[in-house]
Protein backbone atom coordinates (compact mmCIF):
# COMPACT_ATOMS: atom_id res chain seq x y z
CA UNK A 1 0.00 0.00 0.00
CA UNK A 2 1.09 3.22 -1.10
CA UNK A 3 0.12 6.68 -2.30
CA UNK A 4 0.52 9.28 -5.34
CA UNK A 5 -0.03 12.65 -4.29
CA UNK A 6 -0.42 15.06 -6.56
CA UNK A 7 -1.82 19.00 -6.51
CA UNK A 8 -4.37 19.93 -9.55
CA UNK A 9 -1.37 21.06 -12.29
CA UNK A 10 -1.68 24.33 -14.62
CA UNK A 11 0.76 24.74 -17.04
CA UNK A 12 2.14 26.45 -19.41
CA UNK A 13 2.12 29.61 -20.80
CA UNK A 14 -0.64 31.67 -19.36
CA UNK A 15 -1.30 29.83 -16.62
CA UNK A 16 -1.52 32.37 -14.32
CA UNK A 17 -4.72 32.96 -15.28
CA UNK A 18 -6.36 29.81 -13.54
CA UNK A 19 -6.06 32.46 -10.22
CA UNK A 20 -9.12 34.21 -11.34
CA UNK A 21 -11.00 31.35 -11.60
CA UNK A 22 -10.95 30.99 -7.73
CA UNK A 23 -13.28 31.59 -4.87
CA UNK A 24 -12.67 33.30 -1.69
CA UNK A 25 -12.22 36.05 0.22
CA UNK A 26 -8.62 36.54 1.09
CA UNK A 27 -5.45 35.34 0.09
CA UNK A 28 -1.64 35.12 1.75
CA UNK A 29 1.22 35.37 -0.67
CA UNK A 30 3.83 33.87 0.77
CA UNK A 31 7.40 34.78 -0.89
CA UNK A 32 10.79 36.50 -0.74
CA UNK A 33 11.42 40.32 -1.03
CA UNK A 34 13.09 39.95 -4.64
CA UNK A 35 10.39 38.54 -5.88
CA UNK A 36 8.64 41.85 -4.95
CA UNK A 37 11.58 43.92 -6.45
CA UNK A 38 11.02 41.87 -9.64
CA UNK A 39 7.31 42.74 -9.78
CA UNK A 40 6.26 39.13 -9.77
CA UNK A 41 4.49 39.55 -6.87
CA UNK A 42 2.69 42.29 -8.26
CA UNK A 43 1.67 39.93 -11.31
CA UNK A 44 0.09 37.23 -8.84
CA UNK A 45 -1.51 39.73 -6.70
CA UNK A 46 -3.73 41.49 -9.92
CA UNK A 47 -4.63 37.98 -10.76
CA UNK A 48 -5.94 37.50 -6.83
CA UNK A 49 -7.38 40.74 -7.25
CA UNK A 50 -8.98 40.00 -10.17
CA UNK A 51 -10.83 37.10 -8.40
CA UNK A 52 -12.57 39.13 -5.57
CA UNK A 53 -9.72 38.78 -3.24
CA UNK A 54 -7.63 40.97 -0.44
CA UNK A 55 -4.31 40.17 -0.39
CA UNK A 56 -1.87 40.06 2.06
CA UNK A 57 1.40 39.86 1.85
CA UNK A 58 4.71 37.69 4.39
CA UNK A 59 7.89 38.81 1.59
CA UNK A 60 10.34 37.98 4.57
CA UNK A 61 10.88 34.33 3.00
CA UNK A 62 15.23 33.67 3.10
CA UNK A 63 17.20 30.94 1.41
CA UNK A 64 16.79 27.89 3.54
CA UNK A 65 13.81 29.23 5.71
CA UNK A 66 14.27 29.15 9.44
CA UNK A 67 12.15 27.94 11.92
CA UNK A 68 11.40 31.38 13.35
CA UNK A 69 10.49 32.54 9.98
CA UNK A 70 7.94 30.27 9.54
CA UNK A 71 6.20 31.02 13.23
CA UNK A 72 6.35 34.19 11.93
CA UNK A 73 4.77 34.05 8.82
CA UNK A 74 2.10 31.77 10.59
CA UNK A 75 1.48 34.79 12.92
CA UNK A 76 0.72 36.67 10.26
CA UNK A 77 -1.87 34.10 8.86
CA UNK A 78 -3.12 33.82 11.94
CA UNK A 79 -3.55 37.84 11.81
CA UNK A 80 -5.37 37.88 8.61
CA UNK A 81 -7.09 34.93 8.52
CA UNK A 82 -6.82 34.32 4.62
CA UNK A 83 -8.73 30.89 2.91
CA UNK A 84 -6.43 30.30 0.55
CA UNK A 85 -2.46 30.85 1.27
CA UNK A 86 -0.19 31.54 -2.31
CA UNK A 87 3.43 29.72 -2.28
CA UNK A 88 5.12 32.23 -4.78
CA UNK A 89 9.14 31.73 -5.36
CA UNK A 90 11.80 28.68 -5.66
CA UNK A 91 11.92 25.67 -3.30
CA UNK A 92 12.07 28.54 0.01
CA UNK A 93 9.07 29.94 -0.59
CA UNK A 94 6.75 27.16 -1.10
CA UNK A 95 8.38 25.21 1.72
CA UNK A 96 7.89 28.29 3.69
CA UNK A 97 4.35 28.51 2.43
CA UNK A 98 3.22 24.66 3.36
CA UNK A 99 4.64 25.20 7.17
CA UNK A 100 3.14 28.35 7.79
CA UNK A 101 -0.57 26.89 6.27
CA UNK A 102 0.48 24.15 8.76
CA UNK A 103 1.20 26.34 11.88
CA UNK A 104 -1.93 28.55 10.68
CA UNK A 105 -4.42 25.48 10.75
CA UNK A 106 -2.61 23.86 14.39
CA UNK A 107 -1.23 26.35 15.92
CA UNK A 108 -0.56 23.91 18.52
CA UNK A 109 2.87 22.03 16.43
CA UNK A 110 5.76 23.09 16.37
CA UNK A 111 7.39 23.05 12.93
CA UNK A 112 9.40 20.63 13.45
CA UNK A 113 6.42 18.10 14.65
CA UNK A 114 4.51 18.10 10.86
CA UNK A 115 5.20 13.99 10.23
CA UNK A 116 4.04 11.90 8.06
CA UNK A 117 2.96 9.23 10.56
CA UNK A 118 -0.41 11.21 12.35
CA UNK A 119 -3.35 13.11 10.75
CA UNK A 120 -2.76 16.93 10.53
CA UNK A 121 -6.44 17.58 9.73
CA UNK A 122 -5.75 20.60 7.56
CA UNK A 123 -7.68 22.62 5.31
CA UNK A 124 -10.26 23.88 7.75
CA UNK A 125 -9.28 27.41 7.23
CA UNK A 126 -7.76 27.57 4.05
CA UNK A 127 -6.18 25.90 0.96
CA UNK A 128 -2.63 26.14 -0.85
CA UNK A 129 -1.59 27.47 -4.02
CA UNK A 130 2.23 27.31 -5.03
CA UNK A 131 3.80 28.74 -8.20
CA UNK A 132 7.36 28.04 -8.94
CA UNK A 133 9.33 30.95 -10.43
CA UNK A 134 12.35 28.59 -10.54
CA UNK A 135 12.45 25.42 -12.41
CA UNK A 136 14.12 22.64 -10.04
CA UNK A 137 12.58 22.40 -6.68
CA UNK A 138 9.79 20.74 -7.33
CA UNK A 139 8.07 22.16 -3.92
CA UNK A 140 4.87 23.04 -6.16
CA UNK A 141 3.78 19.07 -6.02
CA UNK A 142 5.82 17.68 -3.34
CA UNK A 143 4.61 17.61 0.50
CA UNK A 144 8.26 18.00 2.25
CA UNK A 145 9.24 20.66 3.87
CA UNK A 146 12.89 21.70 4.46
CA UNK A 147 13.73 24.21 7.01
CA UNK A 148 16.68 24.98 8.50
CA UNK A 149 17.77 25.25 12.49
CA UNK A 150 19.63 27.72 12.90
CA UNK A 151 20.66 27.11 16.08
CA UNK A 152 22.23 23.91 15.14
CA UNK A 153 23.07 24.53 11.72
CA UNK A 154 21.18 21.79 10.18
CA UNK A 155 18.56 21.20 7.50
CA UNK A 156 15.24 19.28 8.88
CA UNK A 157 13.17 17.40 6.76
CA UNK A 158 9.40 17.37 7.61
CA UNK A 159 6.01 17.22 6.11
CA UNK A 160 2.89 15.28 5.61
CA UNK A 161 0.86 13.80 3.06
CA UNK A 162 -1.87 16.44 3.74
CA UNK A 163 0.39 19.50 3.45
CA UNK A 164 0.63 18.89 -0.64
CA UNK A 165 -0.68 21.84 -2.38
CA UNK A 166 -4.51 21.79 -3.61
CA UNK A 167 -2.91 23.86 -6.98
CA UNK A 168 0.37 23.91 -8.20
CA UNK A 169 0.55 26.71 -11.33
CA UNK A 170 3.64 26.01 -13.23
CA UNK A 171 3.85 29.14 -15.79
CA UNK A 172 7.03 29.09 -17.81
CA UNK A 173 7.14 32.92 -18.16
CA UNK A 174 7.94 33.24 -14.31
CA UNK A 175 11.20 32.04 -15.17
CA UNK A 176 12.82 34.29 -17.71
CA UNK A 177 14.37 36.65 -15.01
CA UNK A 178 16.41 33.85 -13.69
CA UNK A 179 19.97 34.45 -14.38
CA UNK A 180 22.24 31.61 -15.71
CA UNK A 181 23.47 30.60 -12.55
CA UNK A 182 20.18 30.20 -10.82
CA UNK A 183 19.35 28.57 -13.97
CA UNK A 184 21.58 25.61 -13.51
CA UNK A 185 21.86 25.01 -9.97
CA UNK A 186 17.97 24.66 -9.80
CA UNK A 187 18.29 22.53 -12.94
CA UNK A 188 20.75 20.36 -11.71
CA UNK A 189 18.37 19.80 -8.26
CA UNK A 190 15.64 18.37 -10.29
CA UNK A 191 17.68 16.45 -12.01
CA UNK A 192 19.01 15.07 -8.63
CA UNK A 193 15.74 14.69 -7.92
CA UNK A 194 14.90 12.56 -11.25
CA UNK A 195 17.66 10.55 -10.93
CA UNK A 196 17.12 9.39 -7.49
CA UNK A 197 13.38 9.52 -7.11
CA UNK A 198 14.11 6.22 -10.21
CA UNK A 199 16.78 5.01 -8.01
CA UNK A 200 15.51 5.21 -4.72
CA UNK A 201 14.42 2.06 -2.78
CA UNK A 202 10.84 3.79 -2.90
CA UNK A 203 10.50 4.39 -6.52
CA UNK A 204 7.18 3.20 -7.95
CA UNK A 205 5.62 2.04 -11.37
CA UNK A 206 3.80 5.35 -10.80
CA UNK A 207 6.81 7.24 -10.69
CA UNK A 208 9.29 6.04 -12.78
CA UNK A 209 7.97 7.40 -16.17
CA UNK A 210 8.13 10.64 -14.86
CA UNK A 211 11.69 10.42 -13.38
CA UNK A 212 12.59 9.31 -17.02
CA UNK A 213 10.43 11.77 -19.01
CA UNK A 214 12.05 14.76 -16.91
CA UNK A 215 15.84 13.06 -16.63
CA UNK A 216 15.65 13.32 -20.73
CA UNK A 217 14.08 16.85 -20.66
CA UNK A 218 16.62 18.01 -18.77
CA UNK A 219 19.63 16.58 -20.51
CA UNK A 220 18.26 17.90 -23.61
CA UNK A 221 17.28 21.40 -22.63
CA UNK A 222 18.91 22.69 -19.43
CA UNK A 223 21.97 23.52 -21.50
CA UNK A 224 20.06 25.54 -23.57
CA UNK A 225 18.33 27.21 -20.94
CA UNK A 226 21.16 28.21 -19.23
CA UNK A 227 22.81 29.47 -22.27
CA UNK A 228 20.01 31.68 -23.46
CA UNK A 229 17.34 32.66 -20.85
CA UNK A 230 15.20 34.04 -23.60
CA UNK A 231 15.01 30.53 -24.92
CA UNK A 232 11.25 29.99 -24.14
CA UNK A 233 10.48 26.15 -25.48
CA UNK A 234 14.02 25.42 -23.19
CA UNK A 235 12.38 27.68 -20.36
CA UNK A 236 8.68 25.65 -20.60
CA UNK A 237 10.36 22.27 -21.07
CA UNK A 238 12.70 23.15 -18.07
CA UNK A 239 9.82 24.45 -15.55
CA UNK A 240 7.83 20.57 -16.70
CA UNK A 241 10.92 18.86 -16.22
CA UNK A 242 11.42 20.14 -12.98
CA UNK A 243 7.83 19.63 -12.08
CA UNK A 244 7.76 15.77 -13.25
CA UNK A 245 10.73 14.72 -11.07
CA UNK A 246 8.97 16.64 -8.34
CA UNK A 247 6.12 14.09 -8.77
CA UNK A 248 8.52 11.76 -9.45
CA UNK A 249 10.52 11.70 -6.46
CA UNK A 250 7.87 13.51 -4.55
CA UNK A 251 6.38 10.24 -4.11
CA UNK A 252 8.94 7.81 -4.10
CA UNK A 253 11.88 9.62 -2.15
CA UNK A 254 15.42 11.14 -3.00
CA UNK A 255 18.44 9.40 -1.77
CA UNK A 256 22.09 9.94 -0.74
CA UNK A 257 23.41 12.69 -2.52
CA UNK A 258 20.46 14.42 -0.85
CA UNK A 259 21.38 13.19 2.54
CA UNK A 260 25.05 14.50 1.88
CA UNK A 261 23.86 17.82 0.00
CA UNK A 262 21.39 19.02 3.06
CA UNK A 263 24.65 18.64 5.14
CA UNK A 264 26.82 20.48 2.87
CA UNK A 265 24.30 23.19 2.19
CA UNK A 266 23.66 23.78 6.03
CA UNK A 267 27.59 24.12 6.86
CA UNK A 268 28.98 26.11 3.82
CA UNK A 269 25.60 27.77 2.43
CA UNK A 270 25.77 26.20 -0.68
CA UNK A 271 22.92 26.59 -3.01
CA UNK A 272 20.56 23.60 -2.38
CA UNK A 273 20.60 22.49 -6.05
CA UNK A 274 24.52 23.26 -6.28
CA UNK A 275 25.25 20.44 -3.48
CA UNK A 276 22.98 17.88 -3.96
CA UNK A 277 24.54 17.78 -7.33
CA UNK A 278 27.61 17.77 -6.79
CA UNK A 279 27.64 14.57 -4.64
CA UNK A 280 25.43 12.85 -7.11
CA UNK A 281 27.76 11.32 -9.55
CA UNK A 282 29.86 10.07 -6.56
CA UNK A 283 26.67 8.22 -4.75
CA UNK A 284 25.85 6.81 -8.48
CA UNK A 285 28.75 5.16 -8.94
CA UNK A 286 28.60 4.39 -4.89
CA UNK A 287 25.31 2.34 -5.75
CA UNK A 288 26.68 0.74 -9.16
CA UNK A 289 29.51 -0.97 -6.92
CA UNK A 290 29.64 -4.50 -8.26
CA UNK A 291 28.02 -7.23 -5.59
CA UNK A 292 26.87 -4.64 -3.28
CA UNK A 293 24.59 -1.23 -5.31
CA UNK A 294 22.07 -2.27 -7.48
CA UNK A 295 23.82 -1.28 -10.72
CA UNK A 296 21.24 -2.74 -12.90
CA UNK A 297 18.53 0.25 -11.84
CA UNK A 298 21.50 2.72 -12.65
CA UNK A 299 21.89 1.06 -15.94
CA UNK A 300 18.06 1.04 -17.19
CA UNK A 301 17.61 4.65 -16.53
CA UNK A 302 20.74 5.36 -18.35
CA UNK A 303 19.56 3.58 -21.59
CA UNK A 304 15.77 4.87 -20.88
CA UNK A 305 17.43 8.48 -21.36
CA UNK A 306 19.75 7.31 -23.99
CA UNK A 307 23.30 8.08 -22.34
CA UNK A 308 24.07 4.07 -23.19
CA UNK A 309 25.80 1.16 -22.41
CA UNK A 310 23.95 -0.22 -19.58
CA UNK A 311 26.25 1.13 -16.89
CA UNK A 312 25.08 3.39 -14.07
CA UNK A 313 28.84 4.50 -14.24
CA UNK A 314 28.54 6.18 -17.76
CA UNK A 315 25.03 8.05 -16.14
CA UNK A 316 27.52 9.57 -13.69
CA UNK A 317 30.66 10.69 -15.93
CA UNK A 318 27.78 12.05 -18.35
CA UNK A 319 26.31 13.70 -15.18
CA UNK A 320 29.69 15.18 -14.38
CA UNK A 321 29.94 16.62 -18.36
CA UNK A 322 26.34 18.64 -18.14
CA UNK A 323 28.01 19.89 -15.00
CA UNK A 324 31.18 21.15 -16.60
CA UNK A 325 28.90 22.36 -19.77
CA UNK A 326 26.42 24.26 -17.57
CA UNK A 327 30.15 26.11 -15.75
CA UNK A 328 29.20 24.06 -12.33
CA UNK A 329 31.56 22.53 -10.02
CA UNK A 330 32.05 18.87 -9.89
CA UNK A 331 33.74 18.51 -6.67
CA UNK A 332 33.29 20.47 -3.72
CA UNK A 333 37.02 22.14 -3.94
CA UNK A 334 35.89 23.47 -7.17
CA UNK A 335 32.46 24.50 -5.28
CA UNK A 336 35.20 26.92 -3.27
CA UNK A 337 35.23 25.63 -0.04
CA UNK A 338 38.41 25.84 1.88
CA UNK A 339 40.04 21.87 2.41
CA UNK A 340 40.67 22.96 6.10
CA UNK A 341 37.26 24.34 6.81
CA UNK A 342 35.93 21.12 5.29
CA UNK A 343 38.11 18.50 7.01
CA UNK A 344 37.04 20.55 10.30
CA UNK A 345 33.42 19.69 9.93
CA UNK A 346 33.22 16.23 8.18
CA UNK A 347 32.74 14.55 11.59
CA UNK A 348 29.57 17.08 11.33
CA UNK A 349 28.90 16.63 7.60
CA UNK A 350 28.58 12.96 8.19
CA UNK A 351 26.67 12.75 11.38
CA UNK A 352 24.11 15.45 10.10
CA UNK A 353 24.18 13.00 6.89
CA UNK A 354 23.75 9.77 8.34
CA UNK A 355 20.77 11.24 10.42
CA UNK A 356 18.68 13.06 7.18
CA UNK A 357 15.74 11.07 6.22
CA UNK A 358 16.82 10.56 2.47
CA UNK A 359 19.85 8.40 3.58
CA UNK A 360 16.40 5.66 4.40
CA UNK A 361 16.04 5.16 1.04
CA UNK A 362 19.66 4.36 -0.46
CA UNK A 363 19.89 1.52 -2.01
CA UNK A 364 22.94 0.32 -0.70
CA UNK A 365 23.51 2.01 2.81
CA UNK A 366 27.07 3.22 3.29
CA UNK A 367 28.80 2.78 6.66
CA UNK A 368 29.52 5.34 8.66
CA UNK A 369 33.53 5.18 7.26
CA UNK A 370 31.69 4.84 3.80
CA UNK A 371 30.46 7.86 4.08
CA UNK A 372 33.70 9.70 5.27
CA UNK A 373 35.18 7.99 2.19
CA UNK A 374 32.58 9.49 0.21
CA UNK A 375 32.64 12.98 1.39
CA UNK A 376 36.71 13.22 1.01
CA UNK A 377 36.40 11.58 -2.31
CA UNK A 378 33.88 14.20 -3.41
CA UNK A 379 35.96 16.86 -2.34
CA UNK A 380 38.72 15.66 -4.15
CA UNK A 381 37.05 14.81 -7.17
CA UNK A 382 38.17 11.49 -7.39
CA UNK A 383 35.17 8.54 -8.64
CA UNK A 384 33.97 6.65 -6.01
CA UNK A 385 35.85 2.95 -6.63
CA UNK A 386 34.64 1.34 -3.27
CA UNK B 1 22.08 -19.37 17.78
CA UNK B 2 20.54 -21.76 15.44
CA UNK B 3 16.68 -22.35 16.47
CA UNK B 4 13.95 -20.43 15.72
CA UNK B 5 12.90 -17.92 18.48
CA UNK B 6 8.60 -17.60 18.61
CA UNK B 7 7.84 -13.97 17.93
CA UNK B 8 6.27 -12.53 20.08
CA UNK B 9 8.12 -13.81 22.93
CA UNK B 10 10.75 -12.66 25.89
CA UNK B 11 13.63 -14.41 23.97
CA UNK B 12 12.32 -12.92 20.68
CA UNK B 13 13.00 -9.33 22.11
CA UNK B 14 15.49 -10.40 24.72
CA UNK B 15 17.86 -11.34 21.20
CA UNK B 16 16.80 -7.93 19.30
CA UNK B 17 18.33 -6.13 22.15
CA UNK B 18 21.70 -8.83 22.10
CA UNK B 19 21.46 -7.95 18.13
CA UNK B 20 21.42 -3.83 18.87
CA UNK B 21 24.32 -4.39 21.46
CA UNK B 22 26.45 -6.02 18.94
CA UNK B 23 25.74 -3.74 15.77
CA UNK B 24 28.41 -1.17 15.54
CA UNK B 25 25.79 0.56 12.75
CA UNK B 26 23.51 1.20 15.36
CA UNK B 27 25.82 2.36 18.24
CA UNK B 28 26.71 4.87 16.10
CA UNK B 29 23.52 6.17 14.87
CA UNK B 30 21.28 6.06 18.11
CA UNK B 31 24.83 6.90 20.07
CA UNK B 32 22.79 10.00 21.24
CA UNK B 33 19.19 8.83 21.81
CA UNK B 34 17.43 7.84 25.07
CA UNK B 35 14.24 7.00 25.06
CA UNK B 36 13.02 2.82 25.56
CA UNK B 37 10.16 1.66 23.44
CA UNK B 38 7.06 -0.92 23.89
CA UNK B 39 6.31 -2.75 20.60
CA UNK B 40 2.37 -3.39 20.67
CA UNK B 41 1.43 -6.81 19.26
CA UNK B 42 -2.43 -6.40 18.38
CA UNK B 43 -4.53 -9.69 17.81
CA UNK B 44 -5.61 -10.26 13.72
CA UNK B 45 -6.22 -13.67 12.38
CA UNK B 46 -3.33 -14.98 12.65
CA UNK B 47 -2.34 -14.36 16.35
CA UNK B 48 -4.90 -14.07 19.41
CA UNK B 49 -3.79 -12.29 22.19
CA UNK B 50 -1.80 -8.63 23.04
CA UNK B 51 1.49 -8.81 23.34
CA UNK B 52 3.88 -6.18 24.78
CA UNK B 53 7.70 -6.29 24.16
CA UNK B 54 9.71 -3.94 26.03
CA UNK B 55 12.94 -2.77 24.53
CA UNK B 56 15.26 -0.64 26.75
CA UNK B 57 17.31 2.08 24.49
CA UNK B 58 19.98 4.12 26.02
CA UNK B 59 23.36 5.40 24.11
CA UNK B 60 23.83 3.69 21.19
CA UNK B 61 22.96 0.72 23.57
CA UNK B 62 19.77 -1.41 24.23
CA UNK B 63 20.15 -2.12 28.54
CA UNK B 64 17.30 -4.49 29.19
CA UNK B 65 14.26 -5.77 27.03
CA UNK B 66 11.21 -8.11 28.50
CA UNK B 67 7.93 -9.19 27.38
CA UNK B 68 5.56 -7.41 29.77
CA UNK B 69 2.52 -8.69 31.36
CA UNK B 70 0.59 -5.43 30.72
CA UNK B 71 1.06 -2.27 28.92
CA UNK B 72 1.27 -0.88 32.99
CA UNK B 73 4.54 -2.97 34.05
CA UNK B 74 6.99 -0.32 32.47
CA UNK B 75 7.12 3.18 31.45
CA UNK B 76 8.36 3.73 28.08
CA UNK B 77 8.41 6.84 26.59
CA UNK B 78 7.54 5.69 22.64
CA UNK B 79 4.67 3.26 21.59
CA UNK B 80 4.88 1.33 18.19
CA UNK B 81 1.41 -0.62 17.72
CA UNK B 82 0.24 -2.77 15.00
CA UNK B 83 -1.18 -6.41 14.29
CA UNK B 84 0.59 -9.17 14.68
CA UNK B 85 0.56 -9.55 10.80
CA UNK B 86 2.11 -6.10 10.25
CA UNK B 87 4.78 -7.05 12.51
CA UNK B 88 5.65 -10.03 10.43
CA UNK B 89 5.65 -8.35 7.16
CA UNK B 90 8.06 -5.68 9.02
CA UNK B 91 10.39 -8.28 10.58
CA UNK B 92 10.93 -10.74 7.43
CA UNK B 93 11.35 -7.61 5.20
CA UNK B 94 8.01 -6.95 3.53
CA UNK B 95 6.78 -3.77 4.88
CA UNK B 96 9.37 -0.85 5.19
CA UNK B 97 9.38 -0.02 8.72
CA UNK B 98 9.05 4.23 8.00
CA UNK B 99 6.67 3.44 4.68
CA UNK B 100 4.46 1.07 7.82
CA UNK B 101 4.46 4.56 9.99
CA UNK B 102 3.76 6.54 6.92
CA UNK B 103 0.41 4.41 5.56
CA UNK B 104 -0.62 3.56 9.31
CA UNK B 105 -0.42 0.36 9.62
CA UNK B 106 1.90 1.02 12.45
CA UNK B 107 1.20 3.65 14.58
CA UNK B 108 3.80 5.24 16.66
CA UNK B 109 2.96 6.99 19.85
CA UNK B 110 5.94 9.70 21.54
CA UNK B 111 7.85 13.06 20.81
CA UNK B 112 7.88 12.81 16.64
CA UNK B 113 10.29 15.71 16.90
CA UNK B 114 12.58 13.52 18.87
CA UNK B 115 11.86 10.47 16.36
CA UNK B 116 12.38 11.95 12.94
CA UNK B 117 15.93 13.12 13.82
CA UNK B 118 16.99 9.48 14.45
CA UNK B 119 15.71 8.02 11.28
CA UNK B 120 18.77 6.11 10.66
CA UNK B 121 18.58 4.20 14.11
CA UNK B 122 14.81 3.28 13.46
CA UNK B 123 16.18 1.87 10.45
CA UNK B 124 18.90 -0.27 11.89
CA UNK B 125 16.13 -1.29 14.89
CA UNK B 126 14.43 -3.36 12.07
CA UNK B 127 17.51 -4.63 10.33
CA UNK B 128 18.44 -6.03 13.76
CA UNK B 129 14.84 -7.48 13.74
CA UNK B 130 15.75 -8.95 10.15
CA UNK B 131 18.87 -10.93 11.87
CA UNK B 132 16.31 -12.85 13.97
CA UNK B 133 15.74 -16.26 13.08
CA UNK B 134 12.09 -16.09 14.19
CA UNK B 135 8.82 -18.82 14.63
CA UNK B 136 5.77 -17.09 13.52
CA UNK B 137 4.00 -20.11 14.63
CA UNK B 138 3.05 -20.92 11.27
Amino acid sequence: MWYFVSPQIVFGPDSLEALDELNGSRALIVTDANLVQLGIVEQVQAHLQKAGLSVSLFDQVEPDPSVQTVQRGAQVALEHQPDWIVGLGGGSSMDAAKAIWVLYERPDLHPAEINPFMPLGLRQKARLITIPTTSGTGAEVTWAIVLTDTEEQRKMGVGSRENCADLAIVDPALTVNMPPQLTADTGLDALTHAVEGFTCSWHTDFTDGLCIQATRMIFQYLPRAVENGSDMEARERMHNAATCAGLGFGNAMASLAHAMGHTLGALFHLPHGRAVSIFLPYTIEFFSHEGEGEPARFAALADAVGVNSGWGLTLAQYIRDLCQRIGNPISVAQAGIEQGDYLASLDKLIEDAFNDTQILTAVRTPTYDQLRQLFLYAYEGRPVDF
Amino acid sequence: MTSKLKFPSDEWIKELSAQLNASEAYAQSAKDWEGDFVFIVEPDSAYDDTAYLYLGLYHGKSPDAALLPSLDDREAEFMLSAPFSVWRQVIEGKLDAIQGMMTRKLKVRGNMMKIMRYPKAAKEIVSCCALIPTDFGD
